[in-house]
């Protein structure tokens, strides 16, 4: 290396040391410390004694009778998890884009609009935890209360009911979207209006030019915003913490819940590394498949 | 890359003003124009319904609230409400939003520092590595919270038992991170600063600048929309952070407002939905004021940094 070459390292490496010391420090050193961890019997005071695999096949394939494998609750969380994934990713992606597209329509008032669907976004987890139980209540809620005046005569019981408090928490989580939103449109704002009207010259109508045109143009945004969908919908945590505890009976257990009881309610810590690596193991390998998948469908501009 | 697309378009809006007209009025008088007027205007009023009811339940009497059919206006008005959740004797909403604030505040000092300076190694300044470690930053921001949690309890622990200050039951394991620079604000603050002009740097090292002073100098006061929204995105997060402090906070005396308002919440057992509104409201309101103190900022900074990925 020549010196100049020295020099730039020297200068480059000063200026991020803050990060590389925080990366080693915060991230790097407990990172391997929790995939020891996964390896071990690890209690709070007890431990970490080594022992092999076993976190990992009492999680997910030590023969129970009745030909179930591993922890039952370990694969409800699992499932929950993907449940509410399934539901809140796409309609989070749709409404989001719907929602970006009517925002970037130039008249009278957007700017109003904006703020307004980008207001929910600010609300603290907590808060709007405690707004939407209120909004969801079976017996005293708004939401119950419009549906019976609109001739719903038995309406569900929403958080009390297993079978609808998932798809409930997915639902709140639209009102959450402005974040998204407002990435769109700063997406939709790069797309050169010649573009548009080289494309209504041609007689593109519309939805062709929306297919076209805007989709491809910023494929790299909903290429961006489902990675980021993706690694924050298999961790949620707060809301159904504070809304359900899990409940009722584990429907809406989430896996960072089930984790985060697992390391501080029963002290098992060993086990619960175990499952934060098997989670960081599939945000990894979900995250793959969208960047595998995204050579087909993302079409980024050249320089 | 996007400050120059931008600019173009700036420079180009004067030559496509004729030729715009004809189209915009012709598009107000459109159907499809009311259209999309309609469809926003509706789900603005849903946006928008939870918050009032949190706001009208929040001056109701209890009985009130109770009521079912729902009752929309409160009668009487009991602003009140407010009065006893912040005089409450179990919920110490000042104390816990002074607490909050103390973190809150801390993270964005630091964080926007730290952040900056990193930003400016990974935009401005060319070693050997720098691709791959940019590369290694981008992925920890794929690391979930659980994986680090249990190990990083275990090290502010052992810095504990080790004299090394302590950690644990204070709000340090919350802050100290953020000067450390976070990968999504210097991800964010990287796009930003290969927008500005090299020759401004250029300039400057002929004068006899050092790269320290141009990153202070020169390139942090033309950032200040990225800056604003690094600062309040932070702000927001610590403020909004729920996990962090119910695995690190644990005498009551320290509880954050999320920790706080949980708490009152589970202690009444979910019945005193009036005074759970009026809470609600005080944990939103700090935050929903400095959006639209900074909102032109905030706009303006979501515009030019590369916030799009």
């Amino acid at each position: 290396m020549r010196a100049a070459e020295l020099r730039q390292l020297g200068k480059g490496m000063a200026f991020i040391s803050p990060w590389l010391i925080g990366f080693i420090v915060f991230t790097l050193l407990p990172v391997a410390m929790s995939l020891y961890y996964s390896f071990t019997d690890f209690a709070l005071l007890k431990g970490p004694l080594p022992v092999g695999l076993d976190n990992y096949r009492e999680l997910m394939w030590e023969p129970h009778p009745r030909g179930r494998f591993g922890d039952p609750h370990f694969w409800n969380s699992l499932k929950n998890t993907f449940y509410y994934a399934a539901m809140a990713l796409p309609a989070g992606m749709l409404v989001s884009l719907g929602l970006a597209l009517l925002l970037n329509v130039r008249l009278f008032g957007q700017a109003v609009y904006r703020t307004i669907i980008f207001l929910p976004s600010l609300v603290p987890a907590v808060a709007s935890a405690m707004l939407w139980m209120w909004l969801f209540n079976s017996k005293l809620g708004l939401i119950n209360a419009a549906l019976m005046s609109l001739g719903v005569k038995d309406p569900p019981g929403w958080l009390s009911d297993p079978r609808w408090a998932m798809p409930a928490l997915a639902f709140m989580s639209l009102w959450g979207v402005g974040h998204t939103v407002v990435i769109y449109l700063a997406g939709l704002q790069d797309v050169p209006t010649e573009l548009y009207e080289a494309a209504e010259i041609d007689g593109a109508g519309r939805w062709r030019r929306l297919w076209h045109v805007t989709l491809p143009m910023i494929s790299p945004v909903i290429f961006f915003n489902l990675i980021m969908a993706i690694i924050g919908t298999l961790q949620v945590f707060a809301v159904p913490m504070i809304m359900t505890g899990g409940g009722p009976a584990r429907a809406t257990q989430f896996y960072t819940m089930y984790l985060y009881d697992n390391a501080f309610s029963y002290l098992k810590m060993g086990y619960a590394s175990a499952m934060a690596w098997i989670q960081l193991l599939i945000i990894l390998a979900l995250t793959a498949v969208a960047f595998w998948s995204s050579r087909h469908w993302v079409h980024y501009q050249g320089k | 890359m996007n400050g120059a697309q931008s600019k173009q378009a700036v420079g180009g809006a004067p030559r496509e003003a004729p030729l715009r007209r004809p189209s915009l009025l012709r598009r107000i008088w459109s159907a499809e124009h009311w259209m999309v007027h309609l469809a926003l205007l509706c789900i603005s009023v849903g946006f928008l319904m939870p918050f009032v009811w949190m706001l009208l339940t929040s001056v109701k009497t209890i009985e009130q609230a109770m009521k079912f059919p729902p009752e929309i206006v409160p009668r009487p008005f009991v602003p009140e409400n407010y009065v006893t959740v912040l005089t409450h004797p179990k919920m110490h909403f000042l104390l816990f939003a002074r607490n909050t604030l103390i973190i809150a505040v801390l993270s964005v000092l630091g964080t926007t520092l730290s952040s900056s300076l990193v930003a400016y190694g990974f935009a401005r300044i060319k070693f050997r590595g720098r691709g791959v470690l940019f590369a290694i930053m981008l992925a920890t921001m794929m690391i979930p919270f659980p994986v680090t949690m249990v190990s990083l309890f275990r090290i502010f622990r052992w810095l504990g038992d080790n004299g090394l200050g302590q950690w644990l039951g204070t709000y340090k394991p919350l802050w100290v991170p953020a000067w450390f620079g976070s990968a999504f604000n210097i991800f964010l603050l990287r796009q930003f600063f290969m927008t500005i002009p090299e020759e401004l740097s250029e300039a400057a090292r002929i004068d006899g600048c050092s790269e320290f002073g141009i990153y202070w100098r020169i390139i942090l006061p033309l950032s200040r929309p990225a800056l604003a929204v690094v600062a309040l995105f932070t702000f927001m997060w610590a403020w909004n952070d729920f996990l962090g402090p119910l695995v690190y906070i644990q005498d009551q005396d320290q509880y954050t407002l999320s920790l706080g308002l949980q708490t009152f919440q589970s202690m009444h057992g979910g019945t005193e939905y009036h005074l759970l509104m009026a809470a609600s409201v005080l944990v939103i309101l700090p935050v929903i004021v400095l959006f639209f103190l900074t909102q032109k900022t905030f706009i303006q900074g979501i515009a030019t940094t590369g916030m799009k990925g």
